[in-house]
């Protein structure tokens, strides 16, 4: 997989994110301070922000290109997208959760069994409760999962584990990992803490205000960082 | 007279106005909740003519919006005219302009809650249903509605119960004639100008009654949708 952010400008409220950059690491962190502009980044991929300027290439497929005002909508990218607040459906059961997605399977992307999404993220005893009866980790894990089933060619995850209490953030990260083993599916995601880059990550992108201040292994990125810490990480 | 054997003459008009509320509501639904949805969702020029415009029958006097149907639905009117031409019917002085006026009455209800109701649904969610594959439709079909659904009943209860008591634009658009197009309101209207009271305190017994239990149960719903 390939992700081109080609001359990339998203204009924010206070900043424009602007990015130029080709990623093709397995699992690529983007890390950076609150107010980076990271979930604006995710967004744009996603399809949910429509960038000012530039493109936006998956694996050789043009999802955006503003030079023609080509913008591919979000339900018809294959870009799977966790948000940070896992955005559950609370009137759907965890099945009903999981399937919504499931349907598109097999257009585009890679296609997982449910059996398999269940099982790698032990959600078998969940299925049929509702959300608002589950703990923060599990609703990680279903909001992954229903991700998943959808086919994606890409992942995108947003501080899949801020929130969460150490031991829930032990058994998510344990999920992520084996996630990660089982699917052969890129993901990008996005975190302010170091400890889950190390974790995670094969390849850091570090965002400051917009831009990439950094990009490398997540050794050499973490080290540069600790040199010269960005102002809000302090 | 028993109060029994007297309410049993007065079901023809209480059923008649069921009848029409029920129907005004139900020809109203779709396009009070496509322009709720629309004013909650989206950005447009002319937004607040339209709210206003939509605001309109709450604060204008209701006889003035009968004068108005009356421009529009009489036999000269656009619509009237259309309805004569296609159809050989008319609609002043008929059931249909008792239902006319109460969908006009009871648009800025319906609107102003279900908007509410759609405003509360986390636009989030439409967004993650989006980049499930999910298209405009489905998002609104699985997510959108399910999810605003009390606030949605609680609207269409609210604009039943405004379009039970509906007489001043009923009065003028389609008069009182008994029945055919007197309602529960245009009859106590007649039972008082005739010194009825019996009949007209009962008939106002019959519409507190069903008045009070529809604007209760919204109340009902619309708090646990809050809490929910």
């Amino acid at each position: 997989m390939t992700l081109a952010l080609e001359g990339l400008r998203v204009p924010l409220a206070s900043f424009a994110l602007e990015m130029n950059v080709l990623l093709d690491a397995h699992v690529t962190a983007v890390f950076g301070p609150s107010g980076a502009g990271k979930t604006s980044l995710l967004e744009t991929v996603a399809g949910l922000k429509r960038p000012e300027k530039g493109r936006i290439v998956l694996s050789g497929r043009v999802l955006d290109d503003a030079a023609t005002g080509a913008h591919a909508p979000a339900r018809g990218r294959s870009v799977g997208y966790v948000t940070q607040d896992d955005s559950l459906f609370p009137h759907l059961s965890v099945a009903g959760n999981l399937r919504y997605g499931a349907h598109r399977q097999g257009a585009r992307g890679a296609a997982f069994a449910e059996s398999r999404v269940v099982e790698v993220l032990g959600l078998s005893s969940l299925l049929d409760r509702r959300p608002s009866t589950l703990s923060g980790g599990e609703r990680r894990r279903v909001a992954l999962g229903r991700a998943l089933l959808s086919g994606p060619a890409l992942l995108l995850l947003d501080e899949p584990l801020s929130g969460l209490e150490r031991p829930l953030k032990e058994r998510v990260l344990e999920h992520l990992l084996k996630v990660r083993e089982a699917f052969p599916i890129p993901i990008l995601f996005v975190t302010h803490e170091a400890a889950e880059v190390v974790a995670l990550a094969d390849e850091v992108i570090l965002l400051e205000t917009g831009r990439m201040r950094a990009r490398g292994t997540p050794r050499d990125v973490l080290r540069d960082v600790r040199r010269e810490p960005p102002a809000s990480f302090g | 007279m028993s109060l029994a054997s007297a309410l049993a003459g007065d079901l023809p008009v209480i059923w008649f106005t069921l009848r029409t509320a029920a129907l005004a509501v139900l020809l109203l639904a779709p396009f009070g909740l496509a322009l709720a949805l629309l004013l909650a969702r989206r950005n447009f020029p002319g937004k607040a003519l339209v709210e206003t415009l939509v605001a309109l029958p709450l604060v204008l006097p209701p006889v003035a919006i009968g004068l108005l149907l009356l421009k529009f639905l009489g036999r000269r009117g656009p619509v009237g005219r259309a309805a004569r031409a296609l159809f050989d019917m008319d609609i002043v002085f008929t059931w249909r302009a008792v239902v006319a006026a109460m969908m006009v009455m009871s648009l800025p209800l319906l609107v102003r809650t279900a908007r509410i109701a759609f405003e509360a649904v986390n636009p989030r969610l439409e967004a993650v249903a989006r980049t499930l594959g999910a298209g405009e439709a489905r998002v609104i079909r699985t997510i959108t509605l399910p999810l605003a659904a009390r606030g949605i009943a609680a609207g269409l209860l609210l604009a039943f119960a405004r379009a039970l008591g509906e007489f001043g634009a009923t009065i003028l658009v389609a008069g009182n004639i008994p029945g055919r197009t007197t309602t529960i309101a245009t009859a106590i209207y007649n039972d008082v100008q005739t010194g009825a009271d019996a009949e007209a305190y009962r008939l106002f017994l019959v519409s507190a009654g069903v008045a009070f239990l529809a604007v209760f149960l919204s109340e009902v719903w619309l708090k646990r949708r809050m809490n929910a």
